[in-house]
């Protein structure tokens, strides 16, 4: 198509990124830049966002390679939050396992673990209030978790059943309590983003006290909604903290098809005028740190956080893929930043306020603790398996008041139910 | 659960698309079909390109696009970021500088945030530039319900672009047609909005959920050319000729339409529409003149459906030849249910009653 005047010029040519490793490679993660714990400094929080912008660049670390907690961000946490957060992770951990399994037995339609990155929302959930509103994506389970949800309550929502409080409408893992200041989850991505700052920026014009919080995945931040919630926050000041959670693949995509190639997700920040941190997702130290200072920022009136949590998804995106098919399956072991939970249960350990006895006591509780929790929630039915709801409530909810259309349409489902011959013929 | 398709389980067509060979035709499911119609208009055209999430190397969550990219290289196949504004805009462009883009939505249910760069900008660019520019791009969806999805992998929304002036919409329901529909839709100098009926990827699906799923080698739609070959955009099908009753369908209610119809032992005559825009009018002016009846069947929500547009059409052309109110078939207006799935979905005994019901003073 070059033009004949343009002849003399060199042709273009287009860049399409590559990860460094695809099925069967050998993983060498290398070049992944991982700067000592304890290095990056902190700011006080009534600082301008423009005069540390290199934290965006780097990693916020507090455990070093042998467990310690060093440096300005260590948030010197009381042995006895320490073991509540290892806890609150391991028990989100036996919940993925056995909820995923759950789904593989064919006992409900879909499921997502968040295996690897337990420290990104637990630790993010012990620094906020309780009453702090979670905009969350559907892989921060651990916020429900580290608030002491129900996990019955949980597994009712993932089988549609009837002690289901969301009536069997949404999909599995799309969870939604007020109670627990968890906003209902959207199974379309990075529409929480400004929806967290629009709840922000309410409880700020209401003269209130309390923040938002929302996360996306990496994947998620090329989504328009993203760059609108950075726009606004930044405008407003909202009192919110705005997080990456940099997992390095969005399904079968890796980072580098948003952007990763030429700069951390953590400077978005700087481009809006709002503060930006870098942090290794799987120190719960350092997670808490960060999430700490911006709640911090957020609570005097010094505006937003964006906060790209640095991890890695140990498992499939879904129940839905088989991530063999497009990654080395040795990334995982060779991740520099290793498992968030060993790292937290090392350094309670070496503060001798734990040990190896008491990790697998714990663990074989936990395991049990879950499974009683799913025959619990079994005993209120599983998906596919009997009506769960009364047919009728298909058509609840759907506004306030149901128009005539609507009580029509429930009269006919109603009839096509009797003139079906079976009671609940299309179960 | 039991035989139908999990939610989003796509590792069950997790092979890469193999046809069988018998001459020059093979057997093809539908996923196969549309890849095969890529394949063969890359080959054929340099200017074709394809794009989307997770397109690229691993070939598409449902594995459409397996294989193409080690094919026609990385600049010719590939992964984009997640932002469907980005995907449709960047289609556009490319469609402005002379390429043919067929960019994938991953589900159509994510189409909406590339609702502006469609309705605003894609549809008008024609109009508005007095044909200087044009935007020939074929937007991929698989779209419908079926497969216990949830509200964000089961939605219906054909009637929000053909509500728009200046895009063409076009639903498959075999696999030979989805071939022959794409391969026009990729030539077509328009933008095509291409929604692929997921639930009868693997094979047609006659509704009966708690039956085992059927493949499509029983089937005649599933005999696909290995070559080259288009169906006309705004060419309908009828594909099964019938005096009593005139049923208007497209995608999985085709097949959903026959079982019952067939079950019934109704003398039904059922037209898949295959193009909603532009329709084929004359084929379903044709057949209601001479059943009298019309009955209109779709997934979708009722309520400014296309149904609606349908029922329009034929009462202002057919009126003196209706021997019966017109039917419209369709899901509930409501969001997409999860566990009430099958209560919601247009299924055999929604249909049979509105059969019923239309043949009723026959
Ligand atoms: C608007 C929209 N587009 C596409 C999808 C399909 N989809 C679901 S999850 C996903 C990948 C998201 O990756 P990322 O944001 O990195 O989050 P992660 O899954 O890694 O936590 C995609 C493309 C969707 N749910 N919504
Ligand atoms: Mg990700």
């Amino acid at each position: 198509m070059a033009s004949e005047t343009r002849a003399n010029l060199k042709p273009l040519s287009l860049h399409v990124p590559e990860p460094k490793f695809r099925p069967g490679d050998e993983v060498d993660f290398a070049d992944v830049e991982v700067p000592p714990a304890g290095a990056a400094r902190r700011p006080d929080t009534a600082d301008r966002a423009d005069s540390f912008t290199e934290l965006a660049y780097t990693l916020v670390r507090v455990l070093d390679d042998d467990g310690k907690a060093v440096g300005p961000w260590d948030p010197k946490l009381s042995p006895e939050v320490l073991r509540r957060m290892l806890r609150a992770m391991a028990l989100t951990r036996a919940y993925d396992e056995r909820m995923f399994r759950a789904q593989r037995q064919g006992k409900t339609s879909f499921y997502m673990k968040c295996t690897g990155e337990e420290a990104v929302a637990v630790a993010a959930a012990f620094a906020l209030d309780r009453d702090d509103m979670c905009f969350p994506s559907y892989r921060q389970q651990g916020l429900l978790i580290a608030r002491d949800w129900d996990l019955v309550d949980m597994m009712n929502q993932v089988y549609s059943n009837k002690g289901d409080r969301l009536e069997g409408k949404q999909l599995p893992i799309m969870y939604s309590t007020k109670e627990g200041s968890f906003f209902s989850i959207s199974g379309n991505l990075a529409t929480q983003y400004p929806q967290a700052v629009g709840w922000a920026m309410a409880s700020a014009s209401k003269g209130d006290t309390r923040i938002a919080a929302t996360w996306c995945g990496e994947g998620s931040t090329a989504e328009g909604d993203f760059h609108s919630a950075c726009t606004f926050a930044s405008v407003y000041r909202a009192p919110v903290i705005l997080n990456v959670v940099n997992n390095q693949w969005a399904i079968s995509s890796f980072s580098g098809f948003a952007g990763a190639e030429a700069t951390t997700f953590a400077a978005r920040a700087i481009g809006y005028g709002i503060a930006g941190l870098r942090v290794d997702g799987n120190d719960a130290l350092a997670v808490y740190a960060a999430t700490q200072w911006a709640a911090e920022r957020a609570r005097t009136n010094q505006g937003a956080t964006l906060i790209e949590h640095f991890t890695y998804r140990a498992e499939g995106h879904s129940t839905s893929d088989d991530p063999s098919q497009y990654r080395s399956a040795q990334e995982y072991g060779a991740w520099p930043l290793g498992d968030p939970i060993v790292r937290l249960k090392q350094h309670l350990i070496g503060l001798r306020e734990w040990d190896e006895e008491r990790q697998a006591a714990m663990d074989k509780e936990l395991a049990e603790k879950v499974r009683a929790a799913q025959k619990e929630a079994e005993k209120n039915g599983i998906l596919g398996h009997g009506l769960h709801q009364p047919l009728d409530t298909l058509f609840e909810g759907v506004y306030e008041e149901m128009p005539w259309h609507l009580r029509e349409q429930q009269r006919q489902m109603l009839a096509e139910e009797q003139a079906s011959g079976r009671p609940w013929a299309r179960k | 659960m039991g035989t139908q398709m999990t939610e989003l389980d796509t590792d069950q067509e997790r092979v890469a698309p193999t046809p069988e060979r018998e001459g020059d035709t093979v057997r093809m499911n539908m996923i196969q079909a549309i890849n095969s119609a890529m394949d063969v208009m890359m080959a054929r055209d340099p200017d074709v390109i394809v794009m989307g999430e997770d397109v690229g190397f691993f070939g598409g969550v449902f594995r459409a696009t397996a294989g193409l990219q080690k094919k026609y290289g990385k600049t010719r196949v590939f992964d984009t970021p997640i932002t469907e504004t980005g995907i449709i805009g960047v289609a556009i462009g490319m469609g402005a500088y002379g390429l043919r883009p067929v960019p994938e939505i991953q589900f159509a249910d994510y189409i909406y945030p590339g609702l502006d760069q469609l309705v605003s900008e894609a549809a008008r660019l024609r109009y508005r530039s007095a044909g200087e520019f044009t935007a020939p791009l074929t937007v991929r969806s698989p779209f419908g319900g079926g497969i216990f999805g949830g509200q964000t992998h089961s939605q219906s929304p054909e009637g929000i672009f053909t509500h728009v002036s200046g895009l063409k919409t076009v639903v498959p329901a075999t696999p030979y047609d989805a071939k022959g529909l794409l391969i026009a839709a990729i030539e077509d100098n328009d933008p095509v909005i291409f929604f692929e009926p997921k639930r009868i990827y693997n094979g047609p699906f006659d509704g009966h959920w708690d039956k085992p799923a059927k493949n499509w080698s029983g089937h005649p739609g599933g005999e696909v050319p290995t070559g080259y070959y288009r169906i006309p955009l705004g060419k309908a099908n009828i594909v099964r000729a019938g005096e009593a009753l005139t049923i208007l369908a497209y995608g999985t209610m085709v097949h959903v339409c026959r079982a019952v119809v067939e079950e019934a032992g109704v003398d039904a005559e059922i037209i898949d529409l295959r193009t909603l825009l532009p329709l084929d009018i004359d084929t379903i002016e044709e057949s209601v003149r001479k059943t009298g009846r019309c009955m209109i069947v779709h997934e979708a929500t009722k309520t400014s459906g296309f149904g609606a547009e349908l029922s329009a059409l034929v009462q202002e052309r057919c009126f003196y030849s209706l021997e019966a109110p017109i039917e419209r078939v369709t899901g509930f207006d409501t969001p997409y249910p999860h566990s009430l799935e099958w209560a919601y979905f247009p299924g055999p005994v929604r249909i049979g009653e509105a059969i019923k019901k239309i043949m009723k003073d026959a």
